[in-house]
């Protein structure tokens, strides 16, 4: 560094590049601060906000005074949650299940060198660009019994046909299931594609010569190399199916009555139009916990798998 | 170049090809069947609708369903249309995009060029952001969103998304830097350039990849955001996704399937262009979110 050409003292130049030095050390710190305290509050913060107000008895305003389990016990005597709980564990099931497979075999047909590859997957992809609310409000058009689907084919000649799920308590939330992977398949579809683009044909070449059929390179080389994506799928769509709620209430509202109602549609009914303020963050802490005891097992279990080989 | 585990033997090689596309080809029609039943449904009349079939062409073309979805569409007393929160949408998500986009390229930057002791910690403590389900800060959002004075307004809009849009963003500049080799911003370090100096020269102008990229998934996310656009605005301030469902579920008069689905159509669009027009950094995001888990 060349010296300053007179004016301020050794000394005193010393120490603006000490503090120069420490902006300049401190600033990638500086930087990243905002985003942290926000993760901090926000993330963090807030959860221990909501965890605490699980505990009281908080109704149209939020109150502090510790009672106790009170709002657990609430939520595991209503009816209500129990029904959002069995219809997430149907919603989900079958929801990953259909996705899985049907992106899985839209993803191999698609590799076995088609032509308009791009074209047809673009296809399959799109609904992915549209929120769920406005899929809800196309299948919901297309599902309903007066109109819709079940007018079309009775006017093919079928006249006793029915498929009026979406208006039948117990069945609503198969309806659901329609939409939602009409709209996820696309995305699994081309995890899995981008997987088998990644498989080396060195392993597939040898096991041809050793005499193995397609049945078998698929059934025991190539599904089996696609482990991690079935994994990320797996984690991707399940967080899907947890937080659930838009395409519910654009779909069927909840309803009939409450029979299809998932864990995020109970919270938000009970803490914001129904002023149940403590059971309202009860039921958010339950699909917080969800979430973390299906994702920190699956991502534990995996980091070590790949860490053993 | 062939890779000949991907195709049958030679007899049946051609029945297996024609099973094939006739598999895909029904795929698709499934998929396009929605979009086609909405586009058709919002060009027919009432009459038509009542007398046709779900799949049945428009008998005669009729624009009046996109016109009243915009201008005049009732959602419980106000009669006004979309267009309001149409507008509405594209004041939050704009600004909202913006900002997340730029923290989360600044966050990618000092997490892979600038890393500090417990840096890789904290990335991982910011990540967990992308996993909670929402319902959990609703409510102190809620509260808090009123002691700043901007619940129900563009700006609180504005501020929950890219609060809890910062985990993705720093997630995709993050993945993307950590492939730019450190030895670059090391020799213009010791060539005494600074923290900016070095992101404006040499960051910045390798990033438009990832930044479109980024751009695109914000932009589709908090378009299509419903939980918070309903939980955190009402009357006149929702943006469209709300008022779309609002509109489908007022159930005063005459129920306007045609009306639905132009609405429909009107709140889908903007996500829907940028998905044919930039479709391939739209998958590239998806996929980035999802290869690193």
């Amino acid at each position: 560094m060349n010296q300053p050409a007179g004016g301020a003292s050794p000394a005193l130049t010393r120490a603006r590049r000490g503090i120069a030095d420490y902006v300049e050390t401190a600033l990638p710190k500086i930087v990243l601060g905002p985003t942290l305290l926000c993760a901090l509050i926000f993330v963090y913060g807030f959860i221990a906000w909501t965890a605490w107000l699980s505990f009281t008895e908080s109704r149209i305003l939020p109150r502090y005074d510790f009672a106790g389990l009170v709002q657990y016990i609430a939520l595991f005597a209503n009816d209500r949650w129990w029904t959002a709980v069995k219809n997430l564990g149907i919603f989900a099931g079958l929801f990953i299940g259909f996705c899985l497979v049907t992106g899985l075999v839209l993803a191999i047909l698609l590799d076995q060198r088609i032509r308009a590859e791009g074209f047809l997957r673009a296809i399959y992809l799109y609904p992915m660009a549209l929120s769920f609310i406005v899929t809800g409000t196309a299948w919901r058009w297309i599902l309903n019994p007066g109109l819709g689907l079940e007018h079309l084919v009775r006017q093919l000649g079928f006249e006793h046909f029915t498929f009026d799920w979406i208006v039948t308590p117990g069945m609503s939330i198969y309806a659901v299931v329609i939409a939602g992977v009409w709209q996820s398949t696309g995305f699994v579809m081309a995890l899995f594609l981008a997987g088998l683009r990644g498989i080396d044909d060195a392993i597939i070449k040898a096991a041809q010569v050793d005499g193995a059929g397609p049945v078998r390179i698929y059934g025991s080389i190539v599904i089996p190399s696609l482990r991690p994506v079935f994994f990320s799928s797996l984690i991707i769509l399940g967080h899907i199916a947890i937080k659930s709620f838009d395409l519910v209430m654009a779909l069927t509202g909840g309803g009939p009555g409450f029979s299809s109602d998932l864990p995020a549609t109970f919270m938000y009914t009970f803490a914001f139009n129904r002023n149940q303020i403590g059971l309202g963050a009860a039921s958010a802490m339950m699909m917080l916990m969800t979430v973390v005891a299906i994702i920190v097992p699956m991502i534990y279990s995996e980091t070590r798998r790949q860490r053993h080989g | 170049m062939g890779e000949p585990y991907r195709t049958q033997t030679a007899g049946s090689h051609l029945i297996g090809r024609a099973v094939i596309y006739t598999l895909l080809v029904l795929f698709a029609l499934y998929y396009l069947m929605p979009l086609f039943v909405m586009l058709t449904t919002s060009l027919k009349t009432l009459d038509d609708i009542r007398t046709g079939n779900l799949l049945a062409l428009p008998v005669q073309l009729s624009f009046d369903a996109w016109t009243k979805a915009w201008d005049s569409a009732c959602t419980g007393v106000y009669c006004g249309g979309l267009k309001g929160n149409f507008l509405n949408s594209v004041s939050f998500v704009v600004p909202a995009v913006i900002i997340s986009t730029l923290i989360g390229a600044f966050n990618g930057y000092v997490l892979t060029m600038w890393r500090f002791k417990g840096s890789d910690l904290l990335f991982t403590a910011l990540l967990i952001g992308c996993f909670i389900p929402f319902q959990v800060v609703l409510l102190p959002m809620a509260q808090t969103l009123g002691w700043l004075g901007i619940a129900n307004s563009t700006a609180g809009l504005v501020f929950v998304h890219v609060v809890y849009g910062l985990a993705f963003t720093t997630l995709f500049f993050r993945n993307f830097y950590v492939t730019v080799p450190v030895e670059l911003t090391k020799a213009a370090r010791i060539d005494g350039a600074g923290f900016f100096t070095i992101f404006w020269r040499i960051i910045l102008p390798l990033s438009p990849p990832i930044i479109v990229v980024c751009v695109i998934w914000q932009f589709t996310q908090i378009w299509n955001d419903f939980l918070f656009g309903v939980v955190f605005s009402s009357g006149q301030r929702q943006p469209i996704t709300v008022a779309l469902n609002n509109l489908v579920n007022t159930t005063t008069g005459v129920k306007e399937y045609n009306v639905d689905m132009a609405a429909a159509i009107i709140a889908g669009l903007p996500t829907l262009l940028v998905y044919v027009l930039a479709g391939k950094y739209f998958v590239r995001g998806l996929t980035a979110g999802a290869v690193k888990g």
